[in-house]
């Protein structure tokens, strides 16, 4: 079995102050996909951000490991410059930055940690077109200021895009499913779905089995309470579905 | 995290001033303080004819009296120390001062320029910018003068003007900025010594962008200098200034006077960007700015827009203005002013309408960070016979971190019921949310603050020229990294 690109010992995180995670235990491999569902407030979101490296996310016991090195002790920049990406939940706008110049930017920002030339406007776009192709992107959206006045299924392709030109190892999405219509999840599962590769692992949080439908995992886990209280294959995820969280919350406490 | 979050603001925000050098020179100044023998010595200097002597004076009883009455003006939102009028420097010049060609320039003076990155060689045409530098109180150089010349531009330093064109130095001086017309500018009236003077004749579009970079290097001194530009009927010219200064742990006092004059049909665009020394972290030093700059669209369907970018000086008191006086005139105001550390900046405009279907646009871009004190501070005067004036009003502040502040003055009035003003503003964060999200796809922290100031002044840097704007972006990103908290 490959050495584990993910692993996670006993971690606690607090969000803001307050306490969300409480011994979360996780291993990935490169090539997995792991789906984590859960409630509302089970601390998904915290555990994606733990793992981006969020300001106001903070680790206080246990450990993350990253390709065996402690992953708390990078910077966010660093974690996304060694492979780390966060399809966000809420995409953020940047009013007046324009998306080809915000993705240039980023994609050489990573080329030239990894030692690589950076790439010219030029080359940028050639490489931004055919990586628009797989989200369906209108190319007029790249012309177009970061997020701003995107539709919410914009948004959530945009965010792909950006993983498809930044090439993860590991790659997290927040609840990339939420307020999608089934046309635009379609669009987005599909894009993740040609991400899929033996390097690459992937960690889809989803409240909903719907996402799942497109994205197959190898493996869910249930988070609730702050921890992982239940994990399985893809069949956890229908059971789910008909019974609802409740009686994983039940027996979690 | 590696490094911990006030480390790296901590080094980026003790980022040097970088043309806070001093050049070796040997100058020639006068004696501080001032009174009639002053003003006389420097007109004296500079061989003028008597009319301007004698306006120099009337200049200087003005402020005097102004002075003895106590009428700095206190309206501003900035605070600074009283100053002693009578320990400033009023002259003083690199020698020799008749200079002929480049080849008579101290070649210490040309490095000096290089080093700021402004090639005064006319070899390097490529730049396609005509320069006129201003050093001290001086003007040292011209280039482009003759290529300029047979399209019949003139286009020199004040003094130099003076000798050329008195007929038409005499005609608009004083013109649009009266030397009453204010405390600094009765100072700069009576005492200025020299500064940028162009004039582009009927129909002549002017062929590169004239440039004036001004240098305040000399200890002790202040700097006057006058800038008037005329564009004659159906004339079009791009006009840059850019300003640096000497790193001192005194405050240096720059009042200049900006007089632009568009004739019918003609356009004049103005772009700054202003770097004087801003002073230190403590706020010590740095350059107090107070500066009135005015242009007046005489003509028909004339037109003036100032674009600044304001960086530097410790204060800055700066309201570029324009009077539509021409039926069918329009006037722009696009500015970008960021306050770091302890820089105070109370800017904006004066839009004043008086003839028929005027039209102004104001779009003011405000970034606090540090202890910086932002203010906006803006008229829009609609005259009774304005009939259809029409204004559109922007202000947008960015706060980064929570010990700095912006404002926002503007004052309407309106005395012609056809009149449409609209006035817009919003202050906003830099949020957290935007960082991380532009630092999780692997922008460091600096480049990130850089992108998003850029991304927010945007509207404004698009008005500049193209090698001025990459310059306001480098110099945006430098001033305001890491002042994120």
């Amino acid at each position: 079995m490959a050495d584990a690109l993910l692993e996670l010992r006993d971690v606690h995180a607090t969000a803001g102050d307050a306490p969300i995670l409480r011994g979360v235990d996780l291993v990935i491999r490169p090539g997995e996909v792991h789906a984590v569902m859960g409630p509302n407030g089970s601390g998904k979101s915290t555990l994606a951000n733990a793992l981006a490296g969020r300001p106001s996310v903070r680790v206080t016991r246990g450990e993350i490991l990253y390709d065996g090195r402690d992953l708390t002790a990078l910077s966010p920049e660093e974690r996304a410059r060694e492979g780390i990406f966060l399809a966000f939940q809420y995409p953020v706008e940047i009013p007046g930055v324009a998306n080809l110049y915000f993705l240039k930017a980023a994609l050489n920002a990573v080329r030239k940690h990894r030692g690589q030339p950076e790439l010219d406007a030029m080359e940028f776009l050639q490489l931004a077109r055919r990586k628009m192709k797989l989200v369906e992107m209108d190319e007029k959206l790249m012309q177009r200021s970061v997020n701003e006045g995107f539709s919410g299924g914009e948004k959530k392709r945009n965010e792909v895009l950006q993983m498809a030109i930044l090439e993860p190892r590991l790659a997290v999405l927040d609840e990339t499913d939420s307020g999608l219509d089934i046309d635009a999840l379609r669009i987005v599962a599909g894009g993740v779905n040609a991400l899929r590769g033996p390097q690459r692992a992937m960690l889809v949080i989803t409240h909903y089995q719907r996402l799942l439908d497109y994205v197959e995992p190898d493996f869910v886990h249930v988070l609730a309470g702050g921890r992982i209280a239940r994990s399985g294959g893809k069949e956890l995820a229908r059971e789910l579905e008909e019974k609802g969280y409740g009686w994983i919350e039940a027996s979690a406490r | 995290m590696a490094e911990s979050e006030t480390e790296n603001l901590e080094r980026l925000a003790n980022r040097e001033y970088q043309y806070g050098f001093v050049t070796e020179i040997d100058e020639d100044r006068v004696p501080p303080g001032l009174d009639e023998d002053i003003v006389r010595l420097i007109s004296a200097k500079k061989g003028e004819p008597e009319w301007l002597l004698e306006w120099r004076l009337k200049a200087l009883r003005r402020f005097l009296e102004l002075l003895a009455e106590d009428h700095e003006p206190t309206w501003a939102n900035v605070s600074y120390p009283k100053i002693d009028y009578q320990k400033i420097v009023y002259y003083a010049a690199p020698k020799p001062r008749k200079l002929e060609s480049l080849d008579q320039v101290d070649p210490e003076l040309l490095r000096t320029y290089e080093r700021l990155g402004i090639p005064l060689s006319e070899q390097k045409r490529l730049h396609g910018v005509a320069v006129d530098a201003v050093f001290d109180s001086v003007s040292v150089a011209t280039t482009f003068k003759e290529e300029l010349e047979r399209q019949g531009i003139i286009f020199c330093s004040f003094s130099e003007a003076v000798k050329r064109c008195p007929d038409l130095v005499r005609e608009y001086l004083g013109s649009v900025v009266p030397y009453s017309d204010n405390f600094f500018a009765a100072l700069n009236s009576a005492v200025f010594t020299d500064g940028s003077f162009a004039y582009v004749p009927k129909g002549v579009r002017c062929p590169m962008e004239l440039s004036t970079y001004f240098r305040i290097n000399a200890a002790g001194t202040g700097q006057f200098e006058r800038t008037l530009l005329i564009a004659d009927e159906g004339a079009y010219v791009s006009y840059l200034e850019g300003c640096t200064a000497p790193m001192r742990d005194e405050n240096q006092l720059h009042a200049a006077v900006v007089e632009l004059v568009a004739l019918d049909d003609a356009e004049i665009k103005y772009s700054t960007v202003q770097n004087w020394y801003p002073g230190d972290k403590q706020g010590r030093g740095g350059i107090y700015n107070f500066v009135t700059k005015r242009g007046a669209c005489r003509g028909r369907r004339s037109k003036i827009s100032w674009t600044q970018v304001e960086t530097g000086s410790a204060i800055t008191w700066k309201y570029p203005s324009c009077i539509l006086q021409g039926d069918e005139s329009v006037g722009a105001f696009y500015s970008v002013a960021m306050t770091n550390n302890r820089q105070q900046a109370d800017t904006g405009t004066k839009m004043i309408h008086i003839g028929r279907n005027t039209r102004s646009t104001i779009v003011s871009k405000g970034i606090a960070a540090g202890r910086g004190q932002q203010s906006y501070r803006g008229l829009v005067r609609i005259g009774p016979k304005a009939e259809g004036a029409r204004n559109h009003s922007r202000c947008d502040s960015l706060l980064l971190g929570d010990t700095c502040g912006a404002h926002t003055f503007p004052y309407i009035e309106v005395k012609n019921p056809t009149a449409t003003v609209e006035h817009e503003a919003t202050t906003s964060k830099i949020g957290e949310d935007q960082l991380f999200y532009c630092r999780q796809r692997g922008l460091s922290e600096e480049d990130a603050v850089s992108m998003i100031v850029n991304g927010f002044c945007k509207e404004v840097l698009r008005e500049l020229p193209m090698e001025f704007a990459v310059e306001a972006q480098n110099l945006l990103g430098l001033s305001l990294e890491g002042s994120v908290g």
